[in-house]
C-alpha cells in the first residue's frame, strides 16, 4: 500500500484579481453584466501578458468610466467615434493592443458608421460590444436592437417594428463584409458561457496580436435596472427571449479553427 | 383655465410641447435633456398629441428629420444638450437658411472634454451665429412660456427662423417647481396653425431647398437671413405683450431687476440670474449696495439698443459668463462691451460654473462687493475674473 505523498507547504491561488482590475468599488448596478465582462477582459490581459501595451477606447454609455476599473491606457471618445479613435491610435502605434469597448446605442446607433467603416478596413484592432438591447446610461430608451414588443422609455408601448423598425443583428450584418476576421456573439449567463465569452475574447486579442485584423466579440449582457427585472430574470430574459433574435455563436472567424482560442 | 402645479424644468418645456402638439418630433436622448422626450414619449404613447416620434439614430439625423418635416409643411420640433447639439451643428445652419421654424429646447450642458453632464452654456454659446433665436430662461415656468410664445415668433411671417429655448441643465431640468400653465385651448388659439406658404409636397407651386448656389446667389440667401433677425426684437416684445394679457406674465428681451436707480448692475443669463436677484435685494438692504440685476432673456438676437439704455445709469456693470470664449474671454462680455462702444463707465466679466461648479448666494455677493471696491478704488485690472476656479 502507498503511503500518500505528503504535499509541499505551499498556497495556490484558484481565484484571484486580476492585475488589471483595480480594487475599488463599480458604478454598475447589481446583476449589471459590464462588471463580469471587465474582469473578463482584465484576465485576458494579464494571460496573454499584454496589460502594458494595450489601449482601451471607452465609449460613452454606461462603461464610460471602465478606466477607472481596468487599470491600463485609456482613452475617452466621442459617444460612438470608439471605432474611429482606434483607428487613429492602431495607425500610429501598430505594435499596441487596441481595443474598444462599447454600448447598442454608441456602436450600433449613433456610431453605426464608424463601425462599419473600421469592420470594413479590416482595421486590426478588438471590440468588445456589449448588447444589453438598451440605452442604459441616459436611462432605457429603445435601442437599435430593443427587441421587437420590448418596452422602453421611448416606446412605452413596445417597439413597432412599422415605424421603429427591427432589432439590428451586428454580427450578421458586418458579416456581409469581407474584412473582418472574428465575429461571435455570446453572452454570460452561466458559469459555461462565461468561460466561453471569455474564449472568444482571448482569441479576439490573440487575432490583434497575430495581425489576423478586425475582431468583436457581441456579449448579450443584463441591464436589470432598465429591463425592470431582477438580475435573475434577466439572465432567463436572454435565455428564453434574447437568443431568439440574436443567436449566439461564431458568425465568422477567418482561421476557423479553435487552436488560436484558449 | 390655467393650472398651478409642481414641474420640473424638463417636464414643463414637455407640457408646453404636449400643449403645442407638433406634427414631428424627431429626438435622440442625451442627459440632461433625457426625461423631456421620456415625457413626450408617454403623451404620443397615450394619444394626448398626434405627434409622429420618430426614434433617430443619432442628433444629427434629428434635425436633418426635423428640419425635412418643417420644410414638408409640418410643425417639427426636438430638443438637446450639450454634445447632441454639437452633432447637430451642420444642420443648425441649414434650418436657419431654408427658414424652418423649428422650436427646440436646449437643456445646457457642458461639451466634452472632459466629459461632463453638468450646466454651463457652451453649448448654446458655440451655436450662437447658427442663425437661430436663443430665448434663456430663468426658471421653469419661463421654460415653459419661452417655449409656447417661441412657436410664435419662430413662425411669424416676418421672422421664420428657428428657435432654441434654452435652460439650464440639472439647475433647472431636474428641479421641481410652483408654476402656472396655461389651459389646453388658450395655448392652441395662442399659437394658432402654421402657415407655411412655400412648402413641399405642394403639387401646385413645386419648391427646392437648399439648392447649390455660388457666388450668384449665397450672398443674397445670407442677407435676407440678417434682414429677418433685424425684425426679430420687434416680434418677440409683441408676442410677449400678447402672451402677458392672455396669462398676466408679459414678456420683452430683457428683463431689467432693479435697475432704475443701481449703481452696480449684473447682466446674465438663465437660472444664476435668479440667484442674483436675491444678492441684489440682501445687498441694498445690508450694506446699503444700490445693486441691480439685468437679464438678458433674448441673447440672439442681441438687444444692444436696450441693453445700453438699462445701463447708461450705472456706475459699473459686471457680467455673468457661464461660457469662455478662449483667446477672448466670455462670450456676453463681449457682446456687450462692443455694444456699448464709447461708454466709459467700466465693466468687469466674471467667468463662472463651467461644467456645473455651482455658484452660491454668498459667491454672487462677493462679486458685487468687489464691483463696489473697483469702482471706488479705480482699479478695475483684470477685468476677466474667474469665480471658484482652483488655480
Ligand atoms: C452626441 C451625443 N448624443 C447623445 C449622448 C447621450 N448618451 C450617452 S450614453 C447614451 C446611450 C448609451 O447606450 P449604450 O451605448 O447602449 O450603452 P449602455 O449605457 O447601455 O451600456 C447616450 C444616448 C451623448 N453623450 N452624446
Ligand atoms: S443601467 Fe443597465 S447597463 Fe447601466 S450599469 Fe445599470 S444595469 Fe448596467
Amino acid at each position: 500500500m502507498r503511503t500518500q505523498q505528503q504535499t509541499p507547504s505551499r498556497t495556490v491561488p484558484l481565484y484571484e484579481r486580476p492585475a488589471a482590475l483595480l480594487d475599488v468599488p463599480a458604478h454598475y448596478c447589481s446583476g449589471c453584466g459590464h462588471g463580469t465582462v471587465h474582469r473578463l477582459v482584465a484576465e485576458v490581459l494579464q494571460e496573454l501578458d499584454i496589460r502594458e501595451k494595450t489601449i482601451g477606447i471607452a465609449p460613452v454609455g454606461c462603461a464610460v468610466l471602465a478606466y477607472d476599473y481596468i487599470d491600463i491606457d485609456w482613452s475617452e471618445a466621442a459617444h460612438g467615434r470608439p471605432p474611429a479613435v482606434a483607428t487613429g491610435l492602431k495607425r500610429v502605434h501598430p505594435d499596441k493592443i487596441v481595443f474598444t469597448y462599447q454600448g447598442d446605442g454608441d456602436l450600433a446607433s449613433i456610431g453605426m458608421a464608424e463601425t462599419l467603416h473600421c469592420a470594413n478596413r479590416g482595421e486590426n484592432i478588438t471590440t468588445i460590444f456589449i448588447n444589453n438591447a438598451i440605452y442604459g446610461m441616459t436611462s432605457g430608451q429603445m435601442a437599435p436592437t430593443t427587441l421587437v414588443g420590448q418596452k422602453t422609455a421611448t416606446t412605452p408601448l413596445g417597439r413597432q417594428p412599422a415605424t421603429e423598425g427591427h432589432p439590428i443583428r451586428m454580427c450578421e450584418l458586418l458579416n456581409q463584409l469581407e474584412s473582418p476576421a472574428l465575429l461571435a456573439r455570446v453572452t454570460i449567463t452561466t458559469p459555461r458561457r462565461v468561460r466561453e465569452t471569455k474564449r472568444f475574447i482571448k482569441k479576439a486579442f490573440r487575432y490583434q496580436m497575430q495581425g489576423v485584423g478586425f475582431s468583436m466579440v457581441e456579449v448579450l449582457s443584463p441591464c436589470p435596472t432598465y429591463w425592470h427585472m431582477s438580475p435573475i430574470d434577466s439572465f432567463r430574459f436572454i435565455e428564453d427571449e434574447m437568443v431568439r433574435t440574436f443567436p449566439l455563436g461564431v458568425v465568422r472567424d477567418v482561421r476557423n479553427r479553435d487552436d488560436a482560442a484558449d | 383655465m390655467a393650472e398651478n402645479v409642481a414641474l420640473t424644468g424638463n417636464d414643463s418645456a414637455a407640457y408646453a410641447l404636449r400643449q403645442i402638439n407638433p406634427d414631428v418630433v424627431a429626438a435622440y436622448p442625451i442627459t440632461p435633456q433625457t426625461e423631456l422626450m421620456h415625457k413626450f414619449a408617454a403623451y404620443v404613447a397615450d394619444g394626448e398629441v398626434d405627434t409622429e416620434l420618430v426614434r433617430v439614430e443619432s442628433e444629427h439625423s434629428a434635425m436633418s428629420a426635423t428640419v425635412a418635416a418643417s420644410l414638408s409643411g409640418a410643425r417639427a420640433c426636438t430638443a438637446t444638450s450639450a454634445n447632441g447639439l454639437a452633432l447637430m451643428w451642420e444642420i443648425l445652419y441649414i434650418a436657419s437658411s431654408t427658414r424652418c421654424p423649428i422650436v427646440m429646447p436646449v437643456v445646457n450642458r457642458a461639451l466634452s472634454a472632459p466629459i461632463n453632464i453638468h450646466c454651463d452654456h457652451s453649448d448654446t454659446m458655440g451655436a450662437r451665429d447658427s442663425g437661430w433665436i436663443q430665448l434663456y430662461s430663468e426658471n421653469c415656468q419661463e421654460a415653459y412660456d419661452n417655449a409656447v410664445q417661441a412657436v410664435r415668433i419662430a413662425e411669424h411671417p416676418d421672422v421664420r427662423l428657428p428657435v432654441m429655448v434654452c435652460l439650464d441643465g440639472f439647475i433647472l431640468s431636474h428641479t421641481l417647481e410652483g408654476l402656472e400653465v396655461n389651459d389646453d385651448q388658450d395655448v392652441k388659439d395662442f399659437i394658432g396653425t402654421l402657415d407655411r406658404p412655400d412648402s413641399l409636397l405642394n403639387v401646385d407651386d413645386p419648391e427646392t431647398f437648399g439648392m447649390f448656389t455660388l457666388q450668384n446667389y449665397y450672398f443674397e440667401f445670407k442677407k435676407q437671413q440678417v434682414d429677418a433677425m433685424e425684425k426679430v426684437p420687434a416680434v418677440i416684445e409683441q408676442v410677449g405683450q400678447e402672451y402677458g394679457e392672455l396669462t398676466g406674465r408679459s414678456y420683452g428681451l430683457l428683463d431689467p431687476y432693479r435697475c432704475e436707480d443701481a449703481d452696480i448692475i449684473l447682466v446674465g443669463l438663465g437660472s444664476t440670474t435668479g440667484t442674483a436677484k436675491q444678492a441684489a435685494d440682501d445687498l441694498r438692504e445690508e450694506e446699503g449696495l444700490k445693486c441691480g440685476v439685468l437679464k438678458l432673456r433674448t441673447f440672439r438676437p442681441f438687444p444692444a439698443e436696450q441693453v445700453c439704455r438699462v445701463l447708461s445709469g450705472a456706475d459699473i456693470t459686471g457680467v455673468l459668463d457661464r461660457a469662455v470664449s478662449f483667446g477672448l474671454g466670455g462670450p456676453l462680455f463681449h457682446e456687450l462691451r462692443s455694444a456699448r462702444y464709447g461708454e466709459t463707465a467700466p465693466m468687469i466679466d466674471f467667468i463662472y460654473g463651467l461644467g456645473g461648479r455651482d455658484l452660491s448666494l454668498d459667491n454672487v455677493k462677493d462679486i458685487f462687493r468687489s464691483l463696489a471696491e473697483a469702482r471706488d478704488s479705480g482699479q478695475t485690472e483684470p477685468t476677466t475674473r474667474f469665480v471658484g476656479v482652483r488655480e
